[in-house]
C-alpha cells in the first residue's frame, strides 16, 4: 500500500497574540505546530500501514522550515516525507494549493490512499481535501469518524459524520479521506522514530521539480484573493458580579429576565 | 535566567523531550482520577511502549536502545513530574528486568528481553516478605530442586505491579544453611502452576500502582528458570538494587520539581495583606531552600548515574547516596508545598496533597533511608580502613 | 511577489501598521517584507503614501475564463436530507433573492435527490424564480462524486455567475469538488455577502484564524463565484405561496450518476434536547465541573432552560460528556443567544468555538481566567457552590421540578 498523508504547519493558537489597537498579528514568538486534525490523519495512515503493510509518505506545502513538521510526522512512524516549497507558491488559495499538492503526489507515484485532516485551523475552509480528490481522480469521503478495513483489504467501511448522525459508506482503494479528531488517538512519537527523523533527508521540491505550470500556482493560480481584512471587536461588558454567592446568582437571574431569556 | 547545563547529548535530550511530552499530554490529565480510582495505568504503559521507553536500558540486539542508568534517570525524572505512581509502575518493570539483563543466559535474554523492551510484557521484582523487609536475608520463600523443575513455596509481600505484570524475578531460599549464599533468583511467569496473587493493597499514596502479595503454593517452574548460579540470589538482588536506586533518586527529583513549580505559581498569585505572598521573606526563604535542594539532588543523581554508566565497580555507596538524599528532599519539599498552598494545599482540588502523600514511599521502598545510611556508613568504614 | 522600492520608501511605517500578518518591519528606515509570512493581500501597497510597494503577480492573474459577462444568474444549492430541507437552504434563498435583485438577474435553486421533485415548489415560495430538479434513484443517498459532477456539468452548461451552498457536512464535502472541477474560486463559511459597488463582483466576508480575523474575499477573474454559508447566519424569507416559478427537470448523463461510493445506511442519532449548533442557550461544562454529580446539575440546568449541553476538551477527554458536545477549535462552533460556562477557563481553543455568542456568562474560581475577558457577566466563585444555587433558582423561575 502506498499511503500519503497531507500535513500543514499552522501558527500555534496558544501563542498567537493580537494587537487590538493596531489590528495586527504579533508574530514574535509564535510557534508553528502541525495542524491538530493532521495528527489524526497521520495516525489513520499509520494504522492502515500497520494492518495492510506498505509505506507512508508525508507531504506538506510550505516554507523550508516545514521540514520540522515532516520530521515530527516521521517520529510517529511515517516512513518518508517531502516539502513542496517555492516562492512561486506564495499567495495560493485552495484551488492553487490542491493543484500543487496533486502534482507533488503524482511525482511520488501511484497512491492507494491519501489522508488529510478535516480542515486547517488557520484557514478553516476544509476545501483542500475534496479538491485534491478531484485533481487525483479518486473518490473522497469527508468527516470520517470511524474506519474499518473490509473486502480483504481492498476497501474501507467508514462512518461519515454529519449534523444529525452519520452515514455508513464503503469505498474501494484508491481513495482520499478527511478525518475528524474523534477517529483515533494519535500515537506518541517513539525514540527510534525521533532518531530516524533527525537523520532523515527531507527533499525540498520546487515548482520545477513537480512540473507545475506557472499559471496554476501561487497568486496566478488563485481565483480568490483577499480584498481587505479587519479584526472584529468583541463587545464584552465584562461586568463582574458582586456580593455573596446568593446575591450574585440573584443578580444574574435579573439580567436574564431583562434580556428576555427567562 | 540560566539553568544548570548538564551537557546532555542529542539523544539524551530526545529522551527528555519525549518523556516530557508524554507526561504533559498523557500523565498529568489523568493523575488525579487514577489516584482516586486506584486504576492501573494500562493506557499510559501502552504509550510508553510505543515511545520505545521500556527498552532504554536493554541492549540493541534485543530491541532496546542500549542506554544506561543515566538515560533511565532522565526519563523517569520527567515522568515523575507528572505522577510517581505511574512512574513507579514503569520503573518497577526496569527493576524486575535488570536481573535478567545482568545475569540472564543468552537463551533467557533472547526469550524475555525483546518483549520487555517492546513493553509487551511488564516485569515485577519479588524480594520483600512479611518478615523480611530491611532484613532481606530473613526471607522464608523456598525453592526446592525436584529434578526436572523447581518448586517454590512462600509468600512475597507488597510487590509493585503484582498481579498485573507477566514476568516476575523472585529471590527464594535454596540452601538455608549457606547464609549469604543461601538464596537464588528465579523467573516466574503469570500462569505458572501454583502461582497466584493476594488482594490489592490500599495505600496512603502511590495508589495508581498495583501492590499485591505473590503466593507460591507448590509453584512448579522449569529448570531453565534459574537466573544466574544457584546461591547468587542475594548478590543479584543487591546488584539490581544498586543499579535501580539512582532511578528512585531521579523520581524524587521530578516529584520535587513539580511541587516547587506549583508552589511558586501559587505564591505569585495568592494575595494576602495586599501583596502576593511570594513577596514575604518567610515564603521566599522556603522556596529558595526547596529550589536549591532540588538542584543539588538533581546534580547528585546525574553525577552518580554517569559514574555508574562509565563502568564503576562497587558503587553501592554512591547508589545509596543517589537514593537517600533526593528522597529526603522530596518529602520535605512536598510537605513545604502543602504548607505554602495552605488551606488550598490540603484540598484534593490541588495537586500538592497527592504529591506529599506519594512522596513518603520514596523514603521507604527499594531500601529504607535508614538502610541507605547503613550502606553508606559501612562503606565509609571499609574505605577508610585502607587509608 | 511583493517588492519595496527603497528609493521611494521613506520609512514612515504605514505599511507596518496596516499589515495584519506582521510581515513588515522598518529596518534602517526602510520597509522590509518577510516573503514567507506575506500573504500578498496588498493592504500595504494600498496604504503606502509614496507608492513604494508593488505586488507583482508573476505569470499574471488567473486567466479570465470565457467572457465573464456571459455568466448570469444566482444559484442556490438546496440541501435535503431524509425528506426535509436543511433550514440553511431557505436562509440562502433569502440572501440569494437580495443578490439577484441587486444584480437584476434571476434566482435559481438546484435540487438533487430521489423522489424530491414534489418539494420543488417550496423553494419557489421561499424566493426562487426557477428550480432545476435532478431526480434519480442513484441520488437517493448523498454521494459526493455524483452530486459534484452533476452540479459542475449543470453550471458549465447554464453559466451562473454566483453559486451559494450551505456550509454543512454535505456542502463542505462536495462544493469544493465542484469548484475544482470548474477551476473557479470558492470561499467557505461566509458571514457576509454583498455585491461590490463597482461592478458585479461578489464581496465574500469570512472569519479566519478561528474568528480572530475577518477577511473579505473577491473572485474577480473567474466564474462562477462560489461561496458556502453556515446555518443561522442569513435570514430566510417567509414562505410566499403566491410566488410562481419555473420547475425544470434535468436528466443527467448516465456516467455522472455512477458513484464509487456505496452508502450502506444513514443513521440519525437522537440527541437529548436541542442540537448544540441550533440551541438558543448553551450550558457548558469545563474542567471545574469535576464529577458526575455536577455534570448532572449541568444537565438539569440545561433541561430547565431547554438548552444545549456543551463541554470543553478536558471534560470530553475525561469521558464525563460525549465527544460531540465538545465546543472549540477541534469541535463544534456555537453562537447562541446565551452561553454559560461553568468552570471553563477560556483557553483559546475553546473560545474560538463560542466567542460569537450574544451573551456570555462565566463562572470560575480563578479571577484571572481568560474567559472573563470576553464574558458579559462574570461570577468568581466555586462552581460547586454556584451551580446548585443557580439550578434551584432558575428551575423555580421556570416552575419546573428540580432534584
Amino acid at each position: 500500500m502506498n499511503i500519503v498523508v497531507c500535513i500543514k504547519q499552522v501558527p500555534d493558537a496558544e501563542s498567537v497574540k493580537w494587537d487590538h489597537e493596531k489590528g495586527t498579528l504579533i508574530r514574535d514568538g509564535v510557534q508553528s505546530v502541525i495542524n491538530p486534525f493532521d495528527y489524526n490523519a497521520i495516525e489513520a495512515a499509520l494504522t492502515l500501514k500497520d494492518e495492510l503493510g506498505g509505506k507512508v509518505t508525508a507531504v506538506t506545502m510550505g516554507p523550508p522550515q516545514a521540514q520540522d513538521a515532516i520530521r515530527e510526522a516521521m517520529s510517529m512512524g511515517v516512513d518518508e516525507g517531502v516539502v513542496v516549497s517555492d516562492r512561486a507558491f506564495a499567495g495560493a488559495d485552495t484551488l492553487a494549493t490542491t493543484y500543487t499538492l496533486a502534482k507533488a503526489i503524482q511525482k511520488i507515484g501511484k497512491v492507494d490512499a491519501v489522508l488529510c485532516g478535516k480542515q486547517a485551523i488557520d484557514g478553516d475552509t476544509a476545501q483542500v481535501g475534496p479538491g485534491l480528490a478531484v485533481r487525483l481522480g479518486v473518490p473522497c469521503v469527508t468527516c470520517v469518524g470511524e474506519m474499518e478495513i473490509v473486502d480483504g483489504g481492498k476497501g474501507l467501511r467508514l462512518k461519515r459524520m454529519c449534523e444529525q448522525g452519520y452515514d455508513v459508506v464503503e469505498v474501494a482503494f484508491p481513495m482520499l479521506l478527511t478525518v475528524l479528531a474523534s477517529l483515533n488517538t494519535p500515537r506518541v512519537p517513539s525514540l527510534k522514530g525521533k532518531m530516524r527523523a533527525k537523520k532523515a533527508e527531507i527533499p525540498l521540491w520546487s515548482a520545477g521539480d513537480i512540473g507545475a505550470e506557472e499559471g496554476k500556482i501561487g497568486l496566478a493560480g488563485s481565483p480568490t484573493k483577499v480584498f481587505s481584512t479587519h479584526i472584529p471587536k468583541f463587545e464584552a461588558r465584562r461586568e463582574m458580579l458582586q456580593g455573596s454567592v446568593e446575591e450574585q446568582v440573584d443578580t444574574l437571574i435579573e439580567k436574564f429576565k431583562e434580556a428576555g431569556i427567562i | 535566567m540560566s539553568k544548570v547545563n548538564y551537557f546532555l547529548t542529542e539523544e539524551q535530550q530526545m529522551i527528555v523531550d519525549l518523556a516530557r511530552q508524554i507526561t504533559e499530554e498523557k500523565i498529568i490529565p489523568v493523575r488525579a482520577k487514577l489516584d482516586e480510582t486506584e486504576e492501573f495505568p494500562w493506557s499510559i504503559m501502552k504509550d510508553l511502549a510505543q515511545a520505545d521507553l521500556f527498552g532504554l536500558y536493554i541492549p540493541e540486539e534485543y530491541g532496546g536502545l542500549g542506554g544506561g542508568c543515566f538515560e533511565n534517570c532522565l526519563a523517569v525524572e520527567q515522568m515523575a513530574y507528572g505522577c510517581i505512581a505511574i512512574t513507579t509502575t514503569f520503573a518497577a518493570s526496569a527493576l524486575g528486568g535488570y536481573p535478567i539483563y545482568l545475569y540472564g543466559t543468552d537463551e533467557q535474554k533472547a526469550k524475555y528481553l525483546p518483549d520487555i523492551a517492546a513493553g509487551k510484557r511488564l516485569v515485577a521484582f519479588g524480594l520483600t516478605e512479611a518478615g523480611a523487609g530491611s532484613d532481606a536475608a530473613a526471607i522464608k520463600t523456598t525453592a526446592v530442586d525436584e529434578g526436572d523443575h523447581w518448586v517454590l513455596n512462600g509468600t512475597k509481600q507488597w510487590i509493585t505491579s503484582g498481579g498485573e505484570a507477566e514476568i516476575y524475578t523472585i529471590i527464594a531460599m535454596t540452601d538455608k544453611a549457606k547464609g549469604a549464599r543461601g538464596a537464588s533468583a528465579f523467573i516466574v511467569e503469570k500462569g505458572d502452576e501454583g502461582f497466584s496473587f493476594g488482594k490489592k493493597e490500599k495505600k496512603m499514596g502511590l495508589r495508581a500502582s498495583s501492590t499485591r502479595e505473590l503466593v507460591f503454593n507448590d509453584c512448579r517452574i522449569p529448570k531453565d528458570r534459574l537466573l544466574g548460579k544457584r546461591g547468587m540470589g542475594f548478590i543479584i538482588a543487591m546488584r539490581t538494587l544498586d543499579l535501580a536506586r539512582p532511578g528512585i533518586g531521579a523520581i524524587a527529583v521530578g516529584l520535587s520539581q513539580a511541587a516547587l513549580d506549583e508552589s511558586v505559581v501559587y505564591a505569585r498569585q495568592r494575595v494576602q495583606f495586599g501583596q502576593p505572598i511570594i513577596s514575604f521573606q518567610a515564603i521566599q526563604h522556603m522556596l529558595a531552600d526547596m529550589a536549591t535542594q532540588i538542584e543539588a539532588a538533581r546534580a547528585l543523581v546525574y553525577a552518580i548515574a554517569r559514574t555508574i554508566d562509565a563502568g564503576a565497580k562497587n558503587f553501592s555507596k554512591l547508589s545509596a547516596m543517589a537514593k537517600l538524599f533526593p528522597t529526603d528532599v522530596a518529602m520535605k519539599v512536598t510537605t513545604d508545598a502543602v504548607q505554602i498552598l495552605g488551606g488550598y494545599g490540603y484540598m484534593k482540588d490541588y495537586p500538592v496533597e497527592k504529591m506529599m502523600r506519594d512522596a513518603k514511599i520514596l523514603q521507604i521502598y527499594e531500601g529504607t533511608n535508614q538502610i541507605q545510611r547503613n550502606v553508606i556508613g559501612q562503606a565509609l568504614n571499609k574505605e577508610y580502613a585502607r587509608r | 511577489m511583493v517588492t519595496v522600492d527603497i528609493n521611494k520608501c521613506v520609512g514612515c511605517g504605514e505599511c507596518e501598521d496596516v499589515c495584519t500578518f506582521g510581515a513588515i518591519s522598518i529596518v534602517d528606515e526602510k520597509a522590509v517584507i518577510d516573503q514567507d509570512t506575506c500573504t500578498l493581500c496588498g493592504a500595504c501597497a494600498e496604504a503606502c503614501p509614496e507608492e513604494a510597494i508593488e505586488i507583482t503577480e508573476e505569470g499574471g492573474r488567473p486567466a479570465k475564463g470565457p467572457s465573464l459577462e456571459e455568466w448570469k444568474g444566482v444559484w442556490v444549492v438546496a440541501e435535503i436530507r431524509h425528506g426535509t430541507y436543511a433550514p440553511v437552504t431557505f436562509e440562502l434563498l433569502g440572501k440569494g433573492r437580495q443578490l439577484a435583485d441587486d444584480l437584476g438577474t434571476h434566482l435559481t435553486a438546484i435540487l438533487m435527490g430521489s423522489g424530491v421533485r414534489d418539494k420543488a415548489q417550496e423553494l419557489v415560495a421561499r424566493g426562487a424564480d426557477r428550480v432545476l430538479v435532478v431526480d434519480d434513484p442513484a441520488l437517493d443517498q448523498f454521494v459526493d462524486d455524483s452530486y459534484a459532477r452533476i452540479l459542475a456539468r449543470l453550471a458549465g452548461d447554464e453559466k451562473p455567475e454566483i453559486i451559494l451552498a450551505g456550509a454543512t457536512a454535505m456542502g463542505r464535502a462536495f462544493i469544493p469538488q465542484v469548484a475544482t472541477l470548474l477551476e473557479t474560486g470558492l470561499t467557505a463559511d461566509c458571514t457576509g455577502l454583498e455585491i461590490s459597488p463597482e461592478g458585479r463582483d461578489l464581496l465574500q466576508t469570512r472569519p479566519a484564524f478561528g474568528g480572530n480575523l475577518m477577511a473579505t474575499i473577491i473572485c474577480d477573474t473567474r466564474r462562477p463565484q462560489m461561496a458556502t454559508v453556515r446555518p443561522h447566519v442569513l435570514k430566510a424569507l417567509e414562505p410566499d405561496e403566491s410566488r410562481s416559478g419555473e420547475v425544470l427537470e434535468i436528466q443527467p448523463a448516465q456516467d455522472l450518476l455512477t458513484s464509487r461510493i456505496r452508502v450502506l445506511e444513514s443513521v440519525v442519532e437522537e440527541a437529548e434536547g436541542p442540537m448544540l449548533t441550533d440551541a438558543e442557550i448553551v450550558v457548558t461544562a469545563g474542567r471545574g465541573v469535576e464529577d458526575e454529580k455536577h455534570i448532572a446539575l449541568i444537565e438539569q440546568l440545561a433541561h430547565c432552560l431547554d438548552a444545549g449541553i456543551g463541554a470543553t476538551r478536558a471534560v470530553t477527554d475525561a469521558g464525563l460528556l460525549p465527544g460531540r458536545t465538545q465546543i472549540g477549535q477541534t469541535g463544534v462552533t456555537v453562537s447562541p443567544k446565551l452561553y454559560m460556562g461553568f468552570g471553563v477557563s477560556g483557553a483559546i481553543q475553546h473560545l474560538v468555538g463560542m466567542q460569537g455568542s450574544e451573551m456570555i456568562v462565566a463562572v470560575n474560581k480563578d479571577p484571572e481566567a481568560p474567559i472573563f475577558e470576553i464574558a458579559t457577566y462574570g461570577i468568581v466563585g466555586d462552581v460547586k457552590e454556584v451551580l446548585p444555587l443557580l439550578v434551584k433558582k432558575i428551575c423555580q423561575e421556570r416552575g419546573m421540578a428540580h432534584g
